[in-house]
């Protein structure tokens, strides 16, 4: 029996689900040269579901017996689903026209996916986060291959397909042994089974750990990043974009509530884990892009190292004096993140003349001097990404390493602030192209595309000055999680 | 308090209104965007004078602002800022040479002046709020933001090499801060607060890891100073960086390092402090014979004098690390005097590299003859570089030896004795370079033409020559600025020693 509240409850993604259907069909009496209408009217479905989002913050409701949740943490991440769901549409919309990729069902595949991901951060049974993963990645599958038959695209797609659906396979197979060692399904049931000690504690840890490797493939963690550069730059680079900022969020979103929720008991074996894991990613991911000369790939293994960065954070995920500035430091880096991401990669689609041409660093030579403020924008987006003081990042990666330091992981946090030394370097190499290096560069400048930059820029600038603004709502989403 | 605006915040952030005002100038103004920055930073050294003025040595927390910004995860975080004896003369410096190396950049940067200029406030705002916060976080904040500009001005303005210079200068800067940075966060975590006066009252709460934790401190202000074997980013950064870039380098961004040392090593970490002080001094004995020998086979001029700054910071470091008040005080004054004399010859070697576009010796020889006013200038700055009595140079160093002799934490007079050598080296290095280029007759046709200083280039020098005899003949003033905020930190340091032993 369906009750108004476990409407209330799912209601945003009701919402974006639902809209996405009507435009699929809306979209078929939307002349082809008329697409803009199609992405004006997905980004107002975003927007209303925004809107239902902030009015339901606050509360914490179990819907559908137990089967999601809304709480703080939900509508935290749901809103930066739902603005990076909008970011994405406003460096879409230039960008597949140039592109000559210019279908309305674009921004509805859009829509799909970021129902998954909001589904993903109510989940509160393993079968709902299984349903969640796989609406938020198929569609995503279909997007990276939306410049289909450029060769690169279609490449991008089918490897992300393949892995992304083995990676499905982890999580199924881990729901299913978590499932025969508690015999439930459903977070509060597995919860009570393993307080009352009834679990089969082997099958239960080999559950565990078949979905780390799974969310470890969506957050794109070493060992589990192998696709990230070549997707990452197969796809079409608004895609990228939303991949880097809202899947990332998302698989964050899915570890922790999993993690934090079912697995405490098991941190003694999983810590040495996700210690090894953090320390690789962040190395692999700094390291790596050292060498990079495209940008997309640098940006790519740049994601990679910053999910490293949260890892860090999130290895005392068993520790119950340090969870609460686990969460609220993730919450706040994915935001500071987010920013710089979407900031950066729109400036890839401003320099992008072709699909997958003119994005070495050799073409951003001279932007400093003939597009001074879109130089000082990437300044920004580089700086924040390296972590230098009066950015969000800087913020962002202080709280994460305190967090590290509080939980004692020091020798965690000296290789994380080592490799981010070691990232300056490449940041700061985009830098010397841009301000340092002569050259004509030629720019695709699009009125909603420098908008993204702009106000990318100023919000990585001004919030830095006034952080607690985004701190009081991230320790805010906290204390309503488990 | 007079405006209802504390002055030290105006003075910090006053560079800011030029900033404002150069944004927007259109390009072709250079004119109006030189007069403005120099005009801002003249405002900003008058505020700095009133702040002297307003300033009482014996109180340890002058015109302080303490303002709360927010919370993380419960640690508040201040901007809290205050100047007393430590800081004041390092404010004062900043504040006077910034206008000079304004001043000397009228003719030398003509290309993207706007950048420049901006720059360059955005740096001198860094560096008064490097030495006037006394909270952590906000120090480290200002500590790196004076990257970012200083990375600009040798990355665009530079010489030839100047993208490897620049990058190598932030690569290094940030390597050593990343440890730092570590460090505050424990530090935090430990006292729960990131204050510096509130972290050395509870000192006893980290006394445990102090070690380590000056030994965090210490990596990222050893490499800023620099302190052999941390110091190769210097010369590339010196030679390749632009002069009025060499001037505040040498001058203010080097004097950062030293400074930290004195401002948070020692009062944080007292027993630390004084296990660390004979390994310290020994660095920096190492560095004054080792800079001095290195600048002595260069054949480089701007090489020399900037290996010449190794050499001299060993000096501030063997003062600072006797701990006793003759080497502190000593230490400080040397930090001055190194800023107004390396300064000054960053400036000299300049103004003839802008008239032959050459730095080599070889290039050059009986000067004196061509350029007078230029020979007599460059012959009182090299003499107070080495040291000379009655000029700047000798006080400081005369003062650092005494206490270096008479450290008890160091133990051994041997260290001065040494160090004086590192005097002899200078006098050596210095007197070649001054011979090879100024003396003997012409023998290069092309300096048979060349122009004397003319006002511009006049007047920018003569503050500096007027602090390096003032400093040199009378530095009683000097040193009572000084003095009680040195005795303080001793007492400290030495009774921390006391339960050492």
């Amino acid at each position: 029996m369906t009750r108004m509240i476990d409407i209330y409850s799912i209601l945003p993604v009701m919402i974006v689900a639902g809209w996405a259907l009507l435009l699929l069909v809306v979209d078929l009496w939307i002349p082809r040269h008329r697409k803009g209408i199609t992405a004006l009217l997905a980004a107002i479905g975003l927007a209303i579901a925004l809107g239902f989002v902030l009015a339901s913050s606050g509360n914490t409701i179990l819907g559908f017996n137990q089967m999601v949740v809304l709480d703080g943490f939900s509508s935290f991440m749901q809103v930066l689903f739902l603005v990076s769901g909008m970011v994405a549409v406003a460096l879409a919309y230039d960008y597949i026209q140039r592109m000559n990729i210019n279908h309305g069902e674009f921004y509805v595949l859009m829509m799909f996916s970021i129902a998954g991901m909001m589904l993903m951060s109510q989940a509160y049974n393993l079968l709902m986060v299984f349903l969640a993963l796989e609406l938020l990645s198929i569609p995503l599958y279909v997007l990276t291959g939306f410049a289909r038959t450029r060769l690169e695209s279609e490449e991008a797609s089918l490897k992300y397909f393949l892995l992304g659906a083995f990676a499905s396979g982890f999580v199924l197979y881990g729901t299913a042994l978590i499932f025969s060692a508690t015999g439930q399904l459903d977070f509060v049931g597995i919860a009570a089974v393993v307080t009352a000690g009834s679990a089969n504690s082997v099958l239960f840890l080999i559950g565990a750990a078949l979905l780390l490797v799974g969310f470890g493939f969506k957050i794109a963690a070493v060992p589990f990043q192998m696709w990230t550069p070549d997707v990452y730059q197969g796809a079409p680079t608004p895609v990228t974009a939303f991949m880097s900022v809202a899947v990332k969020a998302a698989g964050f979103a899915a570890l922790m509530r999993v993690f934090l929720v079912l697995f405490p008991s098991l941190s003694e074996h999983l810590t040495p884990i996700l210690w090894v894991m953090a320390a690789l990613t962040m190395i692999v991911g700094n390291i790596v892009a050292l060498a990079q000369n495209n940008i997309k790939r640098m940006l790519a293994y740049s994601a990679i190292a910053h999910a490293g960065y949260i890892l860090m954070a999130f290895v005392a995920f068993g520790n119950g004096e340090v969870v609460g500035n686990t969460v609220a430091a993730t919450l706040f880096y994915l935001v500071a993140y987010g920013l710089t991401s979407f900031g950066a990669w729109a400036l890839v689609i401003v320099i992008e003349r072709e699909y997958g041409k003119g994005i070495l660093l050799d073409d951003l030579a001279g932007i400093g001097k003939h597009y001074p403020w879109l130089g000082v924008a990437m300044l920004v987006f580089m700086l924040s990404f390296a972590g230098v003081p009066l950015t969000m990042g800087f913020w962002g990666k202080f709280y994460l390493f305190r967090t590290a330091v509080q939980a004692g992981y020091i020798g965690l946090a000296i290789i994380g602030l080592l490799t981010s030394v070691a990232s300056a370097y490449y940041y700061l190499r985009v830098v010397v192209y841009m301000f340092m290096k002569p050259g004509e560069p030629k720019l695709q400048i699009n009125p909603w595309v420098s908008l993204v930059i702009g106000v990318a820029a100023l919000a990585v600038l001004l919030l830095s000055l006034i952080p607690w603004t985004i701190l009081e709502l991230a320790s805010r989403a906290v204390l309503l999680l488990q | 308090m007079e405006f209802g605006i504390n002055p030290l915040v105006l003075m910090t952030f006053f560079p800011l209104v030029g900033v404002l005002v150069l944004v927007f100038l259109a390009p072709q103004q250079k004119n109006a965007m030189r007069w403005t920055a120099l005009g801002t930073s003249l405002v900003t050294f008058a505020i700095s004078l009133w702040v002297l003025f307003l300033f009482d040595p014996n109180k340890a927390d002058n015109l302080l602002v303490q303002i709360p910004w927010f919370r993380l995860a419960g640690v508040p975080i201040q901007i809290l800022m205050g100047v007393d004896g430590l800081s004041i003369l390092m404010v004062l410096l900043t504040t006077f040479l910034t206008p000079i190396a304004i001043l000397s950049t009228w003719k030398a940067v003509e290309e993207q002046v706007k950048g420049f200029m901006i720059f360059f406030l955005l740096l001198e705002v860094g560096m008064l709020g490097v030495f006037l916060a006394l909270d952590l976080v906000l120090f480290y904040i200002f500590w790196e933001f004076t990257l970012i500009p200083m990375y600009f001005l040798i990355g665009v303005w530079g010489g030839k090499n100047r993208i490897y210079a620049a990058v190598k200068f932030f690569l290094f800067t940030m390597a050593g801060s990343v440890l730092m940075l570590l460090a505050i966060l424990y530090l935090g975590l430990q006292a729960g607060s990131f204050s510096q006066p509130e972290l050395v009252a509870n000192r006893s709460l980290f006394a445990g890891s102090q070690l380590l934790l000056f030994l965090a401190f210490a990596i990222a202000f050893a490499i800023k100073v620099p302190v052999f074997p941390l110091h190769t980013w210097l010369p590339d950064a010196h030679v390749e960086a632009p002069t009025a870039g060499s001037v505040i380098l040498a001058g203010v961004l080097l004097k950062m390092g030293a400074y930290g040392f004195l401002r948070f090593n020692l009062p944080l970490f007292p027993q630390a402090s004084v296990q660390a002080a004979p390994v310290m001094a020994v660095l920096a004995i190492i560095g004054i014979l080792y800079g001095g020998a290195v600048a002595f086979a260069q054949k480089d001029i701007k090489k020399l004098v900037a290996y010449s700054s190794v050499a001299h910071l060993g000096f501030v470091m063997l003062g600072i690390f006797a701990l006793n008040p003759e080497g502190l005080s000593g230490g400080i004054l040397q930090m001055v005097n190194h800023g107004i004399s390396t300064g000054a010859l960053f400036l000299l070697v300049g103004m003839i590299y802008e008239r032959r576009h050459t730095r080599e010796m070889s290039e050059y020889g009986g000067l004196w003859k061509a350029m007078p006013i230029f020979g007599g200038i460059s012959l009182v700055v090299v003499l107070s570089s080495m040291g000379l009595p009655g000029l700047n140079g000798f006080v400081g160093e005369f003062t650092i030896l005494l206490g270096a002799f008479g450290s008890k934490v160091l133990g051994s007079p041997w260290f001065a004795g040494i160090a004086t050598l590192g005097v002899i080296l200078a006098a050596a290095y210095l007197l070649k370079m001054f011979e090879k280029t100024f003396l003997g007759p012409i023998t290069k046709e092309e300096n048979k033409s060349l122009k004397d200083l003319n006002l511009r280039e006049i007047i920018t020098m003569v503050p500096l020559l007027v602090l390096i005899f003032w400093l040199g003949i009378y530095p009683q003033p000097f040193f009572n600025l000084i003095n009680p905020a040195v005795e303080q930190l001793v007492q400290l340091v030495q009774s921390a020693a006391l339960v050492l032993h």
